[in-house]
């Protein structure tokens, strides 16, 4: 199945834009080094465990949000058969989704936004990058406030465009691009990277948000009052002020869609902070960056989402703003509306009938909030912007499994399951990840076989498990091998319990003490004492 | 008791390859439950291992000749029982996904033929034998860890705390959190050892604050992990598994 039209082969998510290399930046820098070049998930998780301050501020925030949604969504009955509907209209759209998507074109088109297909970030960020200077270039702006009207977008939170790294390609072209929700300014004023779906602040605390606030704000607009402290009200109110300006006077504006309906061409945003509606509202120009999975069918099918997503993921009954625009209403928010319809990757994972349930998922962020590794950690470990269980799957499917962050992920969990309890959409998760492992062992096996050097079973995992795997599937080669466990039991004497043993054992034993092996196996006992098992 | 509840039935003993060499107590004190309780119980030499550990490693082709071993060992009983809720999920939930990566039509009808039939003992005891009071005592304190994979993939609900609940003598303590991951996760422990010690050092926090004299799962490596942090801090909780306090009797020294 093809989804964008013009184009024979499967894309593949692709390289972000190049990043922004010149002196004088418009947005504060985000920190150096490409998402895909992270480190694997196990030293960065290291890193990211040395930060007692960032490990208090998750476990607070998540046990708290962990016990609202579990309140929320026990209010509700019937919430098991919401989810299965969630799930049951997802797998339908995904199963069509190349009819949904022309469909959802030509009612787009109709409803008079213009619509505009891309293969992966590079192409998706030189669509925004064209259609926003052109904005700028061809409006007249009508603003009088205090200020200089600059090169400037104005954005509504969203996941897809943090995914192509668009801010910066806006910044290499000389584009400043501003979020405006308030979790999100706090990272962009930073100098951070988010660390959730939906709390991408969630790693710091009010003391740090203030800190950031009093030395950055001024840099980039209206500085934060000279007296703030750390109430949240008091910060709230600060980015208000600083954000104010740049809504006043921005000429475009940039989003993302919780859901984009194919029979009414309607465009969806979900938010809790009125900001968004700003966005949608007020620049001349709209341009909104869907990923091609957003899809819904129906009209109809909004009352099952517009249930699932608020409590799963803010544990609110019903979110605080629900924005739907379908095209753009002469003398009343933007006059040009474009969508551009994101694939990077997302036809390869469709096309594969496993892993493919994970397009399901609508960034609730549930599954992030009772992972007890993201808890530990945050997001930044999990080098993407998909971080937490999800992530660990995502993120190798869209980008493949070659890198080593990549190669991790799938890695990244102790599969405890507590992601798919909570999944609105029934993605198994734990499932998955047991695929997408098997998959990054299968693509080690492959890149060993092409390259002459050390065979793949030379490696101490690959050697570790073939190995046992292969002892396991005899139980004569399984008495033998256990035979001697005993053997060692009596060899280490008296103490009673194990120190320190080899790799790869010792990664675990680091920590923890290991009783000593009994001396005879339950095997040899019953053999002794019952004379022997029934064949 | 005038009939036992197990009388007549032919049961298979699934001691799971980490208990065989491991925790032979535990395979022991499940057998002497299922034979007091009047089941015929046999040991099928020929099993190993579920697989689980090749298999959730991401090693499907070596995992397979595992699962054909398993369905040889224990195909054509009626009732499988292991004291473990992790690998009888694995055998309820993944031979099958197993065998049909194979694309070995045979190997899945075996599997579906025999999966079935794989018990945890306390969901056995609870739901097919339909007894709590197994005619245990054992007069400590004790915590209940629900292992993440006896609730989330053996699924066996609340049968384990019946059962504990119905042992004499005994004091059942409330351990917060109780659902939380102990951080073991099979081979996750050797990959990202910082992060499982981590979970592992809270539930051990947990563990600690409850007063239990004993901390009871119904899964031994995941009491072996809280345990290995709780003797290296120094504390005193002694790990037991679910099996062996109701194995413990009156007339037996626990
Ligand atoms: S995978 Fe499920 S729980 Fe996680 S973010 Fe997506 S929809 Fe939410």
């Amino acid at each position: 199945m093809t989804l964008v039209h013009r184009q024979s082969t499967i894309p593949v998510a692709g390289p972000p834009a190049p990043r922004y290399e010149g002196p004088n930046r418009r947005t504060p820098a985000p920190p150096a080094g490409e998402l895909v070049d992270s480190p694997g998930f196990p030293t960065a998780a290291r890193r990211e465990l040395d930060l007692p301050v960032q490990r208090g501020n998750l476990h607070q925030a998540m046990t708290t949000i962990r016990t609202k949604r579990q309140q929320c969504v026990s209010e509700l009955d019937h919430w098991e058969e919401l989810r299965l509907a969630g799930e049951a209209i997802k797998n339908r759209t995904l199963r069509h989704l190349d009819s949904y998507l022309v469909q959802l074109e030509e009612n787009l088109t109709a409803a008079g936004a213009t619509v505009h297909w891309a293969r992966d970030a590079a192409e998706a960020n030189r669509i925004i990058t064209g259609l926003v200077k052109e904005a700028l270039a061809d409006e007249e702006v009508h603003y009088d406030g205090t200020g200089v009207v600059g090169d400037e977008v104005v954005k509504v939170k969203s996941m897809v465009t943090q995914e192509i790294d668009m801010n910066e390609a806006l910044e290499a072209a000389g584009v400043a691009a501003w979020e405006t929700d308030l979790a999100e300014i706090i990272v962009q004023l930073g100098h951070d990277r988010p660390s959730h779906f939906l709390v991408p602040a969630i790693h710091r605390n009010r003391a740090e948000v203030r800190e950031i606030f009093l030395a950055e704000m001024g840099t980039y607009g209206k500085p934060a009052p000279p007296d703030l402290d750390s109430e949240p009200r008091n910060l709230a109110g600060a980015a208000r002020l600083h954000l104010r300006e740049k809504f006043l006077r921005a000429k475009v504006g940039i989003s993302g869609a919780n859901f984009a309906v194919a029979d009414t061409g309607t465009l969806v945003v979900v938010e809790s902070e009125g900001n968004g509606r700003m966005c949608l509202t007020l620049p001349q120009t709209l341009i909104s960056v869907v990923g091609v999975e957003k899809v819904l069918p129906t009209f109809d099918d909004l009352e099952v989402f517009l249930q699932l997503l608020p409590r799963s993921s803010t544990a609110e009954r019903m979110n605080p703003y629900t924005s739907m625009w379908t095209g753009p209403t002469g003398g009343d928010g933007p006059e040009k509306m474009h969508v551009v319809l994101l694939d990077n990757g997302r036809s390869r994972v469709l096309a594969d009938r496993i892993g493919r349930e994970a397009l399901r998922c609508i960034r609730c962020s549930a599954c992030l909030n009772v992972c007890p590794v993201y808890e530990k950690v945050g997001g930044h470990a999990y080098g993407s912007v998909y971080p937490g269980p999800i992530g660990s799957i995502l993120t190798p499917q869209l980008r493949g499994t070659t890198s080593a962050v990549d190669r991790s992920l799938p890695f990244a969990s102790s599969l405890c399951g507590a992601c798919f309890e909570v999944c609105p959409v029934r993605i198994p998760i734990p499932e998955l990840l047991v695929y997408m492992r098997n998959q990054v062992v299968e693509s080690k096996k492959a890149e060993a076989k092409s390259k002459p050097g050390m065979p793949f079973l030379a490696h101490g995992e690959p050697a570790a498990m073939t190995g046992a795997a292969w002892m396991m599937a005899d139980s004569r080669r399984w008495s033998a091998a256990t035979k001697g466990v005993g053997l060692s039991g009596r060899i280490l004497g008296k103490a009673d319990h194990l120190g320190p043993m080899p790799w790869p054992l010792s990664k675990w034993t680091n920590a923890r003490d290991v009783p000593i092996p009994p001396q005879e196996s339950f095997r040899s006992w019953y053999k002794r004492e019952r004379g022997g098992g029934s064949r | 008791m005038a009939t036992k509840p197990g009388e007549g039935m032919r049961v298979a003993l699934f001691a799971t390859c980490a208990n065989d060499v491991m925790f032979p107590d535990t395979p022991k004190a499940v057998l002497s439950i299922l034979e007091r309780l009047g089941c015929s119980v046999e040991f099928p030499e020929k099993q190993t291992c579920c697989g689980q550990p090749f298999a959730n490693t991401g090693y499907f082709d070596e995992t397979v000749p595992v699962v054909r071993n398993f369905v040889d060992a224990f195909g054509g009983y009626d009732y499988i029982v292991g004291p473990s809720g992790s690998c009888v999920g694995a055998v309820r939930e993944q031979h099958e996904m197993l065998a049909e990566h194979a694309g070995d039509a045979g190997l899945a009808r075996d599997v579906s033929l025999v999966a079935p039939h794989v018990y945890d003992i306390s969901e056995f005891l609870v739901n097919v034998l339909n007894v709590t009071d197994v005619g245990a005592y054992f007069p400590h304190k004790v915590t209940y860890h629900p292992t993440c994979h006896s609730i989330r993939v053996a699924k066996v609900g609340d049968a384990p705390m019946r059962l504990l609940q119905s042992v004499k003598g005994i004091t059942v303590l409330d351990l917060p959190d109780s659902d939380r991951c102990c951080g073991f996760g099979g081979t996750f422990a050797m990959k990202n050892p910082d992060i499982s010690t981590a979970m592992a050092a809270d539930k051990a926090r947990h563990v600690a604050g409850t007063g239990a004299e004993y901390l009871v799962a119904g899964d031994n490596l995941c009491l072996l992990n809280v345990s290995g942090v709780i003797a290296r801090q120094g504390g005193g909780v002694k790990p037991i598994h679910l099996a062996e306090i109701l194995a413990s009797t009156e007339g037996s020294a626990a």
